[in-house]
């Protein structure tokens, strides 16, 4: 009640002098600080990407003086010599994740598929949260499961198999070749393929569900299968939306670390195109080495999180882009 | 008549050949679908059947042991897992907040929001282990040495992206008549804000802090450099601490029964905290809407 008493006061001055009533601002501090709280947030939000992109090229520098940008292509890692190459940790990140987007991308698919077209309604959102949910389970738990019940499985149950049906092939055969034990690249692959598919699907489901229901309806009046709805239809009318989601996933699966520490040997050689050997990637290479490094040891290791950060950055960004042409399209094309 | 029949045969054949397509389709879908539900049921069975055995209450109350003895448990990473979590969520959830409303109502539309909200979904994905590179470089090196501090402020920095997300998605939900009611009645911005818009968005909100706290509560590889481990238990932010996630990847490789036990007792633990906070943020969700 207090607060009103002024204002009714200024109200009656106002009404005796024959002027309007000036606005009071009982808390004039109260929006300014407010205002400034809210801007400075944001602006930190920008400060923390400049200072990791700062910080990184700092720690970075004396290798990049070093080596140059020929780093990039040479696979040569040895702290004894103190000379580094990052070939062979660029090749395993990138077959590890391109053996998980090869995996995660169909299956991701046929879930999307699954939830918006097949399944009855009330095991739409148990089964979308179990999806989700298989995002929630920490990394570490990954790794932990990857090395000790998944590796040995996939090791008795498929790369052996696998290499003695295929051992002789030529192509096959150097992809196979190597000890099954199942720790490297392929089993990297496939932990990373399962960690992506929740990021992957939940996008696709979510721009399927988006797709007007009378572009649908047409297609079925017409006399459509539900395959030739979501393949002729859905899908060329999400496709930025669906491309924008694998990329969100392939950016997850590049910056993955514990889980892909655990099980992909810590071999930072590069011998073999084959699958089955133990190799590194840049995260786990950091995981592993970066605490006993020194010197041009470390900056070489900073060189390559500046590498990965960069990928990572471009990646998401053009998942980003894709993401929001698909939104301005929404409402022009239907 | 033998061309009509013909006809309608070809028509059969492509008919069959549609339903075929269409029912090889569907089923690899419904494969797909059990692939992934596969693979969560099959984590979560080893989880209990790896970790439950190795739970009793020493896991509670002693301090990780030494590589050779008997007994311990994870006090000190569980204490040093909660202290690391809280205090990450009370630097980044302001922060985080504030951001949130500059973008849905200071900003909206302008160029610093476009840029903000861009940056914030790249920080949203970006590798972890690169942000505890950052403070290790920015806190740990100046400092002299890894701290709590260190590690809880490296995981403050995936909150803020989290919560801002979802404090500017739910704010947005907010429909403009109820802010202008409040203009109307001569409501400053601030209280709008603070007393309208964001009670109105207020379920929304917590859930995205429940989220980003699942989220952190697993994280080990921002803490690898940051908070590093601490074999005994510490309750001073400024030194070294334990963690749950930390202890399992030192103890995951070890050659002794005893600390591999540990390690699968902490993923049991962590499992079911951070899935139980999941459900729960969901739940929480639902019920409040």
């Amino acid at each position: 009640m207090a607060a009103t008493l002024p204002a009714e006061s200024a109200l009656s001055n106002a009404k005796d002098s024959g002027r309007p009533p000036e606005r009071r601002h009982n808390t004039p501090w109260g929006d300014a600080l407010f205002s400034v709280l809210a801007h400075s947030a944001a602006w930190l939000t920008l400060a923390i990407l400049a200072g990791i992109i700062g910080s990184l090229i700092v720690g970075a520098m004396p290798a990049m003086r070093e080596f140059g940008i020929s780093f990039l292509w040479h696979s040569e890692w040895d702290p004894v010599q103190d000379h580094y190459g990052g070939l062979a940790m660029i090749y395993g990140t990138l077959a590890t994740s391109i053996i998980a987007l090869l995996i995660a991308v169909p299956v991701s698919f046929g879930i999307a598929l699954f939830l918006t077209e097949m399944s009855p309604g009330w095991l739409k959102r148990p089964l979308g949260v179990a999806i989700e949910l298989l995002a929630g389970v920490p990394s570490i738990v990954y790794g932990m499961w990857g090395l000790t019940v998944f590796g040995p499985i996939l090791a008795t149950y498929v790369e052996v198999p696998l290499q003695s049906a295929f051992g002789n092939v030529p192509v096959l055969g150097t992809l196979f070749s190597g000890p099954p034990v199942g720790i490297g690249i392929l089993c990297a692959g496939i932990i990373l393929a399962i960690m992506v598919i929740p990021f992957i699907a939940s996008v696709m489901r979510d721009v399927f569900e988006v797709t007007p229901p009378m572009l649908k309806e047409s297609a079925y009046g017409l006399g459509s299968t539900t395959w030739e709805v979501v393949y002729n239809v859905v899908l060329p009318f999400t496709k930025t939306g669906v491309i924008g989601g694998i990329m969100l996933g392939l950016g997850r699966a590049l910056g993955e670390t514990m889980a892909v520490t655990f099980v992909i040997g810590n071999q930072s050689q590069l011998s073999q195109l084959t699958l089955f050997n133990a190799a590194n990637t840049i995260t786990s290479v950091l995981a592993n080495e970066f605490a006993e490094a020194e010197g041009l040891h470390r900056s070489a290791l900073l060189y390559l999180a500046l590498v990965l950060f960069v990928i990572t950055f471009i990646v998401l960004s053009l998942a980003k882009m894709l993401l929001m042409r698909l939104q301005r399209n929404e409402g022009a094309r239907t | 008549m033998t061309a009509i029949s013909a006809m309608s045969a070809s028509k059969l054949a492509m008919h069959r050949r549609r339903k075929r397509v269409n029912a090889v389709g569907l089923a690899l879908a419904f494969g797909a679908m059990a692939f992934g539900v596969f693979w969560l049921v099959w984590i979560l069975f080893e989880t209990i059947r790896l970790g439950g055995g190795g739970l009793n209450l020493a896991l509670f109350t002693e301090s990780t042991p030494a590589a050779m003895s008997d007994g311990g448990g994870l006090a000190n990473a569980i204490y040093g897992s909660v202290v690391m979590v809280v205090v990450a969520t009370l630097i980044g959830t302001p922060i985080g907040i504030f951001s949130g409303i500059y973008l849905a109502e200071y900003g909206a539309k302008g160029r610093l929001a476009a840029v903000t909200r861009f940056i914030n979904d790249v920080l949203l994905s970006a590798p972890s282990l690169v942000i505890g590179l950052f403070i290790y470089e920015l806190i740990v090196v100046p400092s002299g040495g890894a701290s709590g501090w260190a590690g809880a402020v490296a995981l403050a920095l995936i909150v803020i992206p989290v919560v801002i997300r979802t404090t500017e998605n739910m704010l947005n939900l907010v429909p403009h008549a109820l802010r202008e009611a409040a203009y109307a009645l001569g409501t400053p911005k601030w209280k709008v804000i603070s007393t309208v818009t964001l009670k109105a968005a207020r379920a929304g909100v917590v859930t995205g802090i429940l989220l980003a706290v699942a989220r952190i509560a697993g994280e080990t590889a921002p803490l690898l450099y940051t908070a590093l481990s601490n074999q005994f238990f510490n309750s001073n932010l400024a030194k070294p601490m334990a963690s749950v996630p930390v202890i399992i990847f030192n103890f995951a490789n070890s050659a002794y029964p005893n600390l591999q036990r540990i390690a699968w007792a902490g993923v049991f633990l962590i499992t079911l905290g951070v899935l139980g906070l999941n459900v729960a943020a969901r739940v929480f969700f639902r019920n409040k809407n």
